[in-house]
């Protein structure tokens, strides 16, 4: 702070404040005293504690025995991980890319053609439920014998599906529950973004005779880049952790088909008790998303926008 | 299209409702029409506890007593504390992270960075030893301790908020002889309405529906939370017939407060999930 040609009362001024920031340090570690208990206690040591634990043998009943690395080999060679991390995959891939998708063409129809409030409202209803409930709500419609859903495909001739009995729609079927809770969402953060969109850069674009399609390509999408890599990367994020909509429904089954990774450890930790190879997944886990988000972030360039 | 949306949207909610209000019996006779089959109040009647076990199988139900009226008292005990507690210290962290300049600060302040990439799983195992050793098993100091301190998506929002807050009304405020806290408490926060807000709203949704967790702490039914009751509920139902109108009804109990906060706070609460991405 450069104060010395200024007059008088500014020096005063300033020098007070100087003498009131000197004081400021033991302010602000009394300040983040709470939090930073919360972060330690909560969040550092149990991170520190899981990697250890992951080297030994712990069923919490005996004392844990050091085991090295060899939860890691067991790990790599788990054919039953590599499948729960494949189902995981395709999960997230199914999970994102529709709900993104769907998300993106929503927000562009509700700014173009309504800014009612009550719209986005009704999109966002789901989202006020928790998992547990709209898993509930979507396993009785989608009872194979009694589910709503089921007597509606008869109706018009499909025919009955088992959804979420069936090995192969388990998974897709789980999406779509979940897609149908966040939808609103990202809807929402995504229009957001449009309503930032300066309207001048469309006013131009309508005098150039550009038309709607072509400036969604090359205006909307390109400036949505920030909100749309915060959506995508939090989603992907949020994804591979699903849990609550599977505890709820199919437990890992039908044929271990929605066997996911949270899942997974999940079984090891809590139904085995095998403390030691559940936080080798967990950090397994850590790992993965740490890799996916760094890539992510730099494919997307995530901070910049085109203009 | 807005009308299909509509379809979509709350078909599912007046399902639930409609199964809820329905006789048990009659839903496995008509499994289609929109109106409730044999309409009752039973089903809430039992998920409430109004009625004892022989009675409740007398109803069509499995018989299972599940008090939602406790496991709502026990969720918004859960909720509330968090949040609060949360916001608060979040909140006062941020501020010594927006405005105090002190050795270390960047250093710290990417320490609760780093804490947002840990996915909740892997400080899971450890937390929940910890709960264990420290015997706050089925306790509520269990379930929120860990929520109760701080979050770290809070610091990070507010930090941002109050940077983007105008530093000339806190500097007549310490040329005044006001402390640290004081501006924090008589300016910053008072400034920050909308920020507290929309974090409030967001974290007592999360909160609320929060399953994992609880799920493991807090299993005992003196403090078990909706989410978990509704999950035991529905693994002690037979797996042949589940008991569908009273999950439905334990469902629907469950959704009321949030509901109610989205409809008090109305278009606040929407804006607030809006902007939860742009900041």
């Amino acid at each position: 702070m450069v104060v010395t040609a200024k007059p008088a009362p500014n020096v005063q001024r300033s020098s007070r404040l100087r003498a009131w920031k000197r004081s400021d340090t033991w302010a602000a570690w009394l300040f983040i005293a709470p939090s930073l208990l919360g972060l330690i206690i909560f969040y550092v040591v149990p991170f520190g504690r899981g990697l250890l634990i992951s080297f030994s043998d712990w069923n919490l009943l005996t004392p844990a025995e050091p085991v090295g690395l060899a939860n890691y080999s067991k790990l790599l060679a788990d054919a039953t991980f590599w499948r729960s991390l494949w189902i995981t995959l395709s999960y997230v891939v199914i999970n994102v890319t529709v709900q993104i998708g769907l998300s993106i063409g929503l927000a562009a129809f509700i700014a173009r053609f309504t800014q009612s409030v009550w719209v986005r409202g009704l999109l966002i209803l789901p989202y006020l439920l928790s998992n547990v409930v709209v898993a509930l709500l979507w396993l009785w419609m989608l009872d194979p014998l009694l589910g709503v859903i089921n007597e509606a495909l008869m109706a018009i001739g499909i025919g009955r599906q088992a959804f979420l009995g069936s090995p192969q729609q388990a998974i897709a079927t789980i999406a779509a529950i979940n897609i149908w809770r966040h939808l609103g969402y990202s809807t929402l953060l995504i229009f957001a973004g449009m309503q930032v969109i300066s309207k001048e850069l469309y006013e131009a674009g309508a005098i150039d005779g550009a038309g709607e399609w072509h400036m969604f390509w090359k205006i909307t999408l390109p400036l949505l880049r920030p909100v749309l890599v915060f959506v995508l990367v939090t989603g992907i994020i949020g994804s591979f952790q699903i849990f609550d909509t599977i505890a709820v429904t199919t437990q890992g089954g039908p044929a271990n088909a929605t066997r996911v990774i949270v899942w997974y450890i999940y079984e090891y930790a809590f139904v085995r008790f095998e403390m030691g190879y559940a936080t080798t997944l967990a950090m397994a886990l850590f790992l993965i998303l740490l890799v996916v988000t760094a890539i992510q972030m730099r494919l997307l360039r995530a901070g910049e926008s085109d203009l | 299209m807005i009308l299909l949306l509509a379809l979509i949207m709350l078909f599912p909610f007046w399902w639930a409702l409609r199964t809820a209000l329905s006789e048990p019996r009659s839903i496995f006779r008509d499994t289609t029409s929109l109106l409730p089959a044999e309409f009752t109040l039973n089903n809430f009647a039992r998920v409430v506890g109004l009625v004892d076990s022989a009675q409740a199988v007398a109803m069509g139900g499995s018989g299972t007593s599940i008090n939602f009226l406790l496991a709502m008292r026990n969720s918004l005990i859960v909720a509330v504390l968090s949040v609060t507690g949360q916001i608060f210290f979040s909140a006062l962290a941020a501020y010594a992270f927006a405005r105090i300049v002190f050795p270390g600060r960047e250093k710290l302040f990417a320490l609760f960075i780093a804490a947002l990439m840990i996915p909740g799983i892997v400080t899971l195992i450890p937390n929940f030893l910890l709960i264990r050793e420290l015997g706050w098993m089925n306790t509520f100091p269990g379930i929120v301790a860990p929520k109760l301190l701080m979050a770290p998506f809070a610091v990070f929002f507010f930090r941002q908020t109050f940077l983007s807050i105008n530093r000339d009304i806190e500097d007549a405020a310490k040329i005044d002889g006001a402390n640290h806290l004081r501006i924090f408490l008589r300016v910053i926060l008072p400034m920050s309405v909308a920020a507290v807000t929309t974090l409030a709203i967001l974290s007592f949704i999360g909160e609320w529906n929060d399953y994992l967790w609880p799920f493991l702490v807090g299993r005992n039914e003196d403090v078990r939370v909706l989410t978990v009751a509704l999950g035991v509920f529905r693994s002690q139902t037979p797996q042949g017939a589940p008991d569908w109108g009273g999950l439905m009804a334990g469902a629907i109990v469950a959704m009321i407060p949030t509901l109610l906060l989205f409809l008090i706070a109305g278009r606040k609460a929407v804006d607030a999930i809006q902007f939860s991405g742009i900041k």
